[in-house]
């Protein structure tokens, strides 16, 4: 198996075997940052641009991380600070990048389809840091990496994912990711939150947190993301948290080894309690851990993948 | 002046002509269509193999000019037009500013006059600025002569002002064409509510927010016993419920554009912005019910909702970029290709759907080869294939949902109030 595309857009379009590659390649280079020198050569002479329309310090943080330990140059754009505050266009500003001879744009946008619509205009690789609801690829590539290295395989795993999924590009990756490595997903959130037709993407659907939970090797708890909504937000707050947080009350009624994931930034007291985010059963910063191994092998696999084409 | 084409397939569903004919062209007006006609013509026309029927009249134009030049001119619009075989277009009032005065409809039908290389019939307004509050003067418009008002591109949100519009069209017997659309139920919404919508991540427009509003213009129209025509069907219920009310003898008439019976929501999966507009492309399901609705005839006519929009306006994140495709050039074509090639719909219900009813339905004196009617033909090569490529679009914008699609039927001549308007060079 050969990783052939010059980007990483969404696991939507991407095969069993790819995500695997990708998996077994971040296994490969998880070891590297435990050494004394956290470095190895892989894209020396390589320049990653990290072009972030939406704040995000972990993500942008992780991916500087992994190409600095593939010892990349890595440039941050935000947007603040650059022409798209003049009204420059995506496509503009890509191949500007591009013009810079840059060779991987990681890209984080507001809008579904931004990291797809740059790929198509460019000749460099891309990779999504997330673009709008739609995927986050390496959320989910990091979250599966996660429960790989907890449980041995994701086939036949019972997976949660619990929150507000029809806004969420991390749940979105998640279950295609897990559907095409074997795992029967179940999404639960109350109703106003689940997508339409979401059945059709292959997982369950649960308005139950407790049925969500029985049985479950996993629970990924999204972030509630009440600040859209300033006015109504506390007894939402109130609400979610009595009918869908993660405590430790729940857990107890759950399979004892239950692996708890997040992909942070979290809301205490809100989708989950402190008590069961500090918990035995969080692997909530190996997730952050694993999240730079992951991101070093995209960056080198999509890195290959371009010098393929050429 | 006259002009004779020979040996044709004529088409003319308002005489119910379906075999080979000459038809005779004097001056601006058809003086003839019988066999074997033998006149010493100043032109002759060859049409052996092609189909002869009546130049399209397309209900549902943005024009874009006044306002939006950039995108389209009367000029290019109406160039656009000759070549897909259009003879007539509705221009429609969304052009800035609107067409919601006597001033302005006459300030149009003077750039008309001057530029335009075919027929453009006006759409006023129903409401000033198109904002759904202030009725336009129906009467004044009438007698500028707009034959239709529609504040298409928005709903009359407000059962009032529709009722009172639909009153005041129904007095001076002009068209009510309803642009169908539930705002509060499609806001922010850029692709059909359901499974695409849920797998791309975008925000949904649903069915309901068209059917309903299809439900209330109907009543309403029927509580004012006015003519209302309902644009851009593109869902099963819609169909079903137009169905049920002209079984009841409501005077309700619609259209249907060629994306909506050849293109299903799965197109966007790559997030193409050329396949953006609103209503947006549904699902299998509806493309076969819209199908379904063309041959049983709940659906009189196709329209292209020809919506031109600059490159800069569509090569943006999807969210963003401008709703609508262009469709003068592709709507026969794709239709041909769609409807007529695999047997749903036979020639005579194309040309009856292309051509014959929205000329009735705006009450032009257009669609028809009857002599003594305005000398608007065209000439088909129905077997011709051909591919939609940017480079060979005569409108001024390329926002074609069908690039790079392969299509039959080549309008060959188009010849327009007798004068040969276009000639295709392959």
């Amino acid at each position: 198996m050969f990783w052939t595309r010059k980007d990483l857009l969404g696991l939507d379009d991407l095969s069993r075997e790819e995500i695997e590659l990708i998996l077994s390649t971040a296994d490969s280079f998880k070891e590297v940052s435990s050494r004394e020198i956290k470095k190895v050569p892989a894209l020396r002479g390589k320049t990653v641009v990290n072009l972030f329309y939406e704040p995000s310090t972990r993500t942008r943080v992780s991916f500087e991380v992994a190409a600095k330990r593939l010892s990349a140059d890595v440039i941050n754009i935000e947007t603040e600070t650059s022409s798209v505050k003049k009204g420059e266009t995506l496509i503009d500003t890509g191949t500007n990048i591009q013009a810079l001879n840059a060779d991987i744009i990681v890209i984080r946008h507001n809008y579904s389809g931004a990291a797809m619509m740059l790929a198509k205009h460019l000749n460099i690789s891309v990779v999504n840091a997330g673009d709008g609801w739609h995927e986050h690829p390496t959320q989910a590539l990091l979250d599966m990496f996660t429960l790989k290295e907890k449980l041995g395989c994701i086939q036949g795993l019972k997976v949660s994912i619990v929150g507000d999924i029809a806004h969420s590009r991390v749940a979105r990756s998640n279950i295609w990711g897990l559907i095409k490595l074997g795992a029967e997903v179940t999404v639960c959130a109350p109703e106003i939150l689940i997508p339409p037709a979401i059945e059709e993407m292959g997982v369950k659907v649960s308005h139950d947190i407790d049925e969500a939970l029985h049985n479950a090797d996993a629970v990924n708890v999204l972030r509630m993301q009440f600040e859209r909504d300033a006015e109504n937000a506390f007894p939402k707050q109130v609400e979610y948290f009595k009918n869908f947080g993660i405590t430790k009350e729940r857990l107890q009624k759950a399979k004892k080894n239950i692996i708890v994931m997040h992909p942070g930034p979290l809301n205490r007291g809100i989708e989950i309690s402190s008590e069961v985010a500090d918990g035995a059963n969080s692997v909530i910063l190996e997730q952050v851990t694993n999240g730079i191994a992951v991101r070093m092998a995209v960056l080198f696999l999509v890195a290959q993948g371009r010098d393929e084409k050429k | 002046m006259s002009l004779l084409i020979k040996n044709g397939r004529v088409v003319d569903p308002a005489n119910k002509i379906d075999e080979v004919r000459d038809v005779l062209v004097e001056g601006s007006k058809i003086s003839k269509v019988a066999a074997g006609i033998k006149v010493k013509a100043d032109t002759t026309l060859d049409a052996a193999g092609k189909i002869v029927m009546p130049g399209l009249v397309d209900m549902h134009v943005h024009l874009r000019e006044p306002g939006r030049e950039d995108k389209e001119t009367i000029a290019s619009g109406t160039l656009a037009a000759l070549k897909g075989g259009v003879t007539s277009v509705l221009a429609m009032p969304n052009t800035n500013p609107s067409m919601d005065s006597v001033d302005r409809v006459a300030f149009l039908q003077g750039i008309i006059e001057k530029n335009a290389r075919g027929n453009v019939f006006i759409c006023g307004a129903i409401t000033q600025g198109r904002l759904g509050k202030a009725l336009t003067d129906i009467s004044a418009l009438k007698k500028q002569g707009v034959v239709a008002v529609s504040d298409d591109g928005a709903s009359v949100d407000s059962e009032q002002v529709m009722l009172e519009a639909l009153k005041n069209a129904r007095s001076n017997n002009v068209l009510v064409v309803c642009h169908c659309e539930d705002k509060s139920q499609s806001a922010g919404g850029v692709v059909n509510l359901g499974s695409i919508s849920t797998r791309l991540g975008l925000r949904g427009i649903s069915r309901e927010s068209e059917y309903t509003r299809i439900e209330r213009d109907i009543r309403l129209a029927e509580q004012a016993a006015a003519a209302v025509h309902i644009a851009h069907v593109s869902c099963k219920e819609s169909v079903e419920i137009i169905a049920r009310a002209k079984k009841r003898g409501i005077r309700v008439t619609a259209e249907t554009a060629p994306h909506y019976f050849s293109l299903s929501e799965e197109a966007l999966l790559g997030y193409d912005t050329n396949l953006k507009m609103n209503p947006p492309l549904r699902t299998r399901e509806d493309v076969a019910a819209i199908k379904k609705g063309l041959k049983d005839r709940t659906i009189d006519a196709i329209a292209s909702d020809h919506a031109p929009h600059t490159e800069h306006e569509k090569a943006i994140e999807f969210d963003r970029a401008e709703f609508g495709v262009i469709g003068l050039e592709t709507e026969l074509a794709v239709s041909i290709t769609e409807l007529v090639v695999p047997g749903i719909i036979s020639w005579d219900t194309l040309a009856a759907a292309l051509s014959l009813n929205p000329a009735r339905i705006l009450g032009i004196n257009k669609g028809t080869l009857s002599s003594g009617s305005d000398a608007d033909i065209i000439v088909v090569s129905p077997d011709q294939k051909w591919s939609v490529q940017k480079e060979n679009i005569a409108s001024q914008s390329k926002n074609s949902a069908f690039l790079g699609k392969s299509l039959l039927g080549i309008v060959a001549y188009t010849i327009c109030n007798g004068q040969l308007a276009y000639q295709s060079s392959g």
